[in-house]
C-alpha cells in the first residue's frame, strides 16, 4: 500500500492562543455521536467559535484574515486529553494540512501522523515569531519542511523545528500509516502470540 | 542491571521494528467502546480484512449509554452507535458485555472486575484512561481509532518507547486524603504535560498501602499529566484481587501468580527520572481552573495573576478564571457549586461508594443542588445495592443511576445546563466537558464531592464529617 510521501507542507497559517489545548476543545464529545468520521470538519473548535447562542465569538478561526489558513500554530501540549481520533480528522477535514507547536500530547501526536498530518515543535520564541509573522501579514504562506525540520515563511522566517525521528522517517518515505507494515509481518505476530501463550 | 516491569512488559511484546523505527508491539488485550470503534470497524471492512484474534478483544457501551432506562436511548444517534457495535461484535466473533448481559459498565470498570485485565499484559483501548488497568501491573495506554483498526486487524500496533519515571509517595496520608488527591497533587506538581513520552511507575510504601481500586484512580489520571501509561508493581493484592474472576485460568493459579509477580521492576532496575513525595504533604486537593493541572489544597486560595511569574502564566491564570468565573485570591472554599456528581472510571468503584455511604448517613444534599451517583458497571450497582448503599444515598439527597460514563464527558443526557458549576469526582475540567459549553468543572475526590453537596458550596470533608487527624503520639 504505496502512499504519497509528504516531504514538506506550505499554506497561509493562523494561531490559537492558550496552553494545553485539549481534544475536548477541539471537537466536544456530542459531534462524537456518529460512526463515521465525514462531517466533523464544521465542528471543529465549534464551542469556542461560537457562543451559546450560537454566534460567533473572536476565535481566529472566525477571523476572515485566516479563512485560508492550512496551518495551525499553537503553544505547549496541544492536542491533550481524550484519545479520540476524531479531533484531528476534524481539522483534516477542517482544511488543516499541518500543525506547528510549543509540544503536542503522544496520542494526538501518533493519530496526527497516521494521517499524513505533519507536526512539528518549534520553541517557545520561535513559534512568537511566527505568530507575529502572520497575524502582521495574514498573507504570509508557511511551509512546514518535514525533509530538512525547518519552518520557512515568505516573509523570510526560517527557524529549526524538531519532530521524532520515526515520524518523520514516516511521512518522507510514505509510511505514515503502518497497516500493510504491520500486516506483512504475519508469521511473526503468529509466533509472538504463541509464545506468550496468548493464543 | 536489572530491568523495570515497563521494559520487561515492553520486551516481551516486541513483534519486531518497522521500517519508520518504530516498535511492533504485540497487544495481549483490546478493549472497545461505542465511540472510537465503529469507524475502525468501517475501515476493516473497507480495506476487506478480518479480526485477527477475536478472542482478544472484549467490548461494552458506556459512553453514551443513558443512566435512566438505560437500554432505551431516546437520542437516536445514540441508538445507532449501540446497534453499531452489537452489529460488528457479531460480525467478527467479539465478546460483547451488553446492557442485557448484567455486566456492562465503563470498559475501565468491567475489565478488571471480569479478571481481563492481568499483570504483565499490554492493554490497548481507543480511550485515554486505559491507563487505568496499569494498577494490576500491566503496560496500558489509550490509542487512536486508526491503531483500534490496526489491533484489530494484526493485534499490534506501531509505537515508539516511552521512558520511564518512577515516581515515589511515601509516608501516612491524613485522614480525607485519598488516591484520588495524590494523583491531582501529582499533577499539580508535574504539570498536564510533565509525562510526555513517559510511563509513571507510581511507588513506595503509599501505594502498597493502597487497595486496587485505588491503585486504579492513580493509574487511571496519568494520562492527565501527560502520561500515556501508569502502573504499579503487581502484589499479593493483585493476586488476590484476581483470584477466581470469570476470565482468570484458575488451572495452575500458583505458577500464574508467580508469572505475574515476575514482572514487577527489579530491585536494581533503572529508571530514566525519579521523583520523591512526601505523603504528609498532601491534603485534600480540588481544581480551580479548566486543566487538571490546576489544582490547589482546599486550604488555599484560588491563584491570582498579579502574582504570575510569566507572562505566559499570567494570561493562563486569567484565561481561567475568566472561563470559571471566579476570583483570584480567594478562598476555594465557599464556592457554591449547582450539581455534585460521583462517579467515571477513576471513581466510581464499590470502594468509592462505600467510602462515601460511610459519611453521607444524617446529612442532606444542600437545596438546589442536584446530586448524582452513577456506579461505573452493573457489578459494582448489584454490590452497592447488595451492601445497601442506594438507600443510603437516596435517603441523603442523591439521585442513584444506572452504569455508565455518564456526567463525566456528557455524550449521554447528564449534563450541565449553562454556567453550571459541578463538584466532580471525575478526570476532566476542560472546558465544556460536562456537555455545556460554559458549564464549569471541579475536581476532587468523591467524599469531597459528598461534602460540597452537603454544603452547597466547595467544602473541606475533614470539617462537614468531622475527620479528625489522629493526636501525635507524646
Amino acid at each position: 500500500m504505496a502512499l504519497e510521501p509528504v516531504p514538506s507542507v506550505t499554506g497561509r497559517a493562523v494561531f490559537i492562543p492558550g496552553a494545553d489545548i485539549d481534544t475536548d476543545r477541539i471537537i466536544p464529545a456530542r459531534f462524537m455521536k456518529c460512526v463515521t468520521f465525514d462531517g466533523l470538519g464544521e465542528f471543529a473548535f465549534y464551542d469556542v467559535r461560537f457562543d451559546e447562542h450560537g454566534v460567533k465569538t473572536e476565535h481566529p478561526l472566525n477571523d476572515p484574515r485566516f479563512a485560508k489558513a492550512s496551518i495551525l500554530v499553537a503553544g505547549v501540549n496541544f492536542g491533550c486529553g481524550s484519545s479520540r481520533e476524531h479531533a484531528p480528522q476534524s481539522l483534516r477535514k477542517y482544511g488543516f494540512n499541518g500543525v506547528i507547536a510549543e509540544s503536542f500530547a503522544e496520542i494526538f501526536y501518533g493519530n496526527s501522523t497516521t494521517l499524513a498530518m505533519p507536526c512539528v515543535m518549534a520553541s517557545p520564541a520561535d513559534v512568537v515569531a511566527i505568530r507575529h509573522a502572520v497575524e502582521a501579514d495574514p498573507e504570509t504562506e508557511v511551509t512546514i519542511d518535514v525533509q530538512v525540520l525547518r519552518v520557512r515563511t515568505s516573509g523570510g522566517l526560517d527557524i529549526p523545528v524538531t519532530m521524532p525521528d520515526s515520524a518523520r522517517e514516516a511521512l518522507l518515505s510514505g509510511r505514515w500509516d503502518p497497516i500493510q507494515e504491520l500486516l506483512d509481518n504475519d508469521s511473526a505476530i503468529y509466533a509472538k502470540a504463541v509464545e506468550l501463550q496468548y493464543v | 542491571m536489572g530491568k523495570s516491569l515497563f521494559q520487561k512488559v515492553w520486551d516481551a511484546h516486541t513483534v519486531g521494528t518497522i521500517a519508520d523505527g518504530r516498535t511492533q508491539l504485540f497487544i495481549g488485550t483490546h478493549l472497545i467502546h461505542e465511540v472510537t470503534s465503529p469507524q475502525a470497524f468501517g475501515m476493516l471492512r473497507d480495506l476487506g480484512l478480518g479480526v485477527k484474534f477475536p478472542q482478544r478483544t472484549f467490548a461494552t457501551i458506556d459512553h453514551i449509554v443513558p443512566t435512566i432506562n438505560q437500554d432505551q436511548p431516546a437520542d437516536p444517534l445514540a441508538a445507532e452507535m449501540i446497534d453499531a457495535i452489537r452489529k460488528n461484535c457479531d460480525d467478527f466473533g467479539v465478546t460483547y458485555f451488553d446492557l442485557a448481559s448484567g455486566k456492562q459498565g465503563i470498559v475501565h470498570v468491567v475489565g478488571p472486575e471480569q479478571g481481563i485485565t492481568q499483570p504483565g499484559t499490554t492493554i490497548a483501548c481507543g480511550d485515554s484512561h486505559t491507563a487505568t488497568h496499569g494498577a494490576f501491573g500491566a503496560i496500558a495506554f489509550g490509542i487512536g481509532t486508526s491503531q483500534v483498526r490496526d489491533v484489530l486487524a494484526t493485534q499490534t500496533i506501531a509505537l515508539q518507547e516511552m521512558k520511564v519515571r518512577r515516581i515515589e509517595v511515601n509516608g501516612d496520608l491524613a485522614p480525607g486524603v485519598y488516591a484520588k488527591d495524590v494523583i491531582l497533587h501529582i499533577i499539580r506538581l508535574l504539570g498536564a504535560n510533565g509525562g510526555i513520552g513517559y510511563a509513571y511507575e507510581y511507588a513506595g510504601d503509599v501505594f502498597d498501602r493502597m487497595s486496587m481500586e485505588e491503585r486504579m484512580t492513580v493509574c487511571n489520571m496519568s494520562i492527565e499529566g501527560g502520561a500515556r501509561c501508569g502502573y504499579v508493581n503487581p502484589d499479593a493484592k493483585t493476586v488476590a484481587y484476581l483470584n477466581g474472576r470469570p476470565y482468570v485460568d484458575m488451572t495452575d493459579f500458583s505458577a500464574t501468580a508467580a508469572r505475574w509477580l515476575s514482572f514487577a521492576s527489579d530491585a536494581d532496575a533503572v529508571f530514566d527520572d525519579i521523583v520523591k513525595i512526601n505523603a504528609t504533604d498532601i491534603e485534600p486537593t480540588v481544581t480551580w481552573g479548566i486543566s487538571p493541572d490546576h489544582g490547589i489544597f482546599i486550604s488555599e486560595n484560588i491563584p491570582d495573576p498579579a502574582t504570575a511569574s510569566t507572562p505566559l502564566e499570567k494570561a493562563s491564570i486569567e484565561e481561567a478564571l475568566a472561563y470559571m468565573k471566579l476570583d483570584p485570591g480567594t478562598p476555594i472554599k465557599g464556592v457554591k457549586i449547582d450539581v455534585a456528581f460521583i462517579g467515571s472510571c477513576t471513581n466510581g468503584r464499590l470502594s468509592d461508594f462505600r467510602e462515601v455511604a460511610k459519611f453521607i448517613q444524617g446529612h442532606k444534599v444542600a437545596p438546589g443542588v442536584q446530586a448524582l451517583v452513577v456506579p461505573g458497571s452493573q457489578i459494582v450497582a448489584i454490590q452497592c445495592e447488595q451492601e445497601g448503599l442506594p438507600e443510603i444515598f437516596r435517603a441523603a439527597g442523591f439521585e442513584w443511576r444506572g452504569a455508565g460514563c455518564s456526567m463525566c464527558l456528557a455524550m449521554n443526557p447528564d449534563k450541565l445546563i449553562g454556567d453550571q458549576l459541578c463538584a466532580s469526582s471525575s478526570n476532566r475540567n476542560f472546558k465544556g466537558r460536562q456537555g455545556s459549553s460554559t458549564g464549569r468543572t471541579i475536581l476532587m475526590s468523591p467524599v469531597m464531592v459528598a461534602a460540597a453537596a452537603i454544603r452547597g458550596s466547595v467544602a473541606d470533608a475533614r470539617e462537614v464529617f468531622n475527620l479528625q487527624t489522629p493526636a501525635a503520639v507524646a
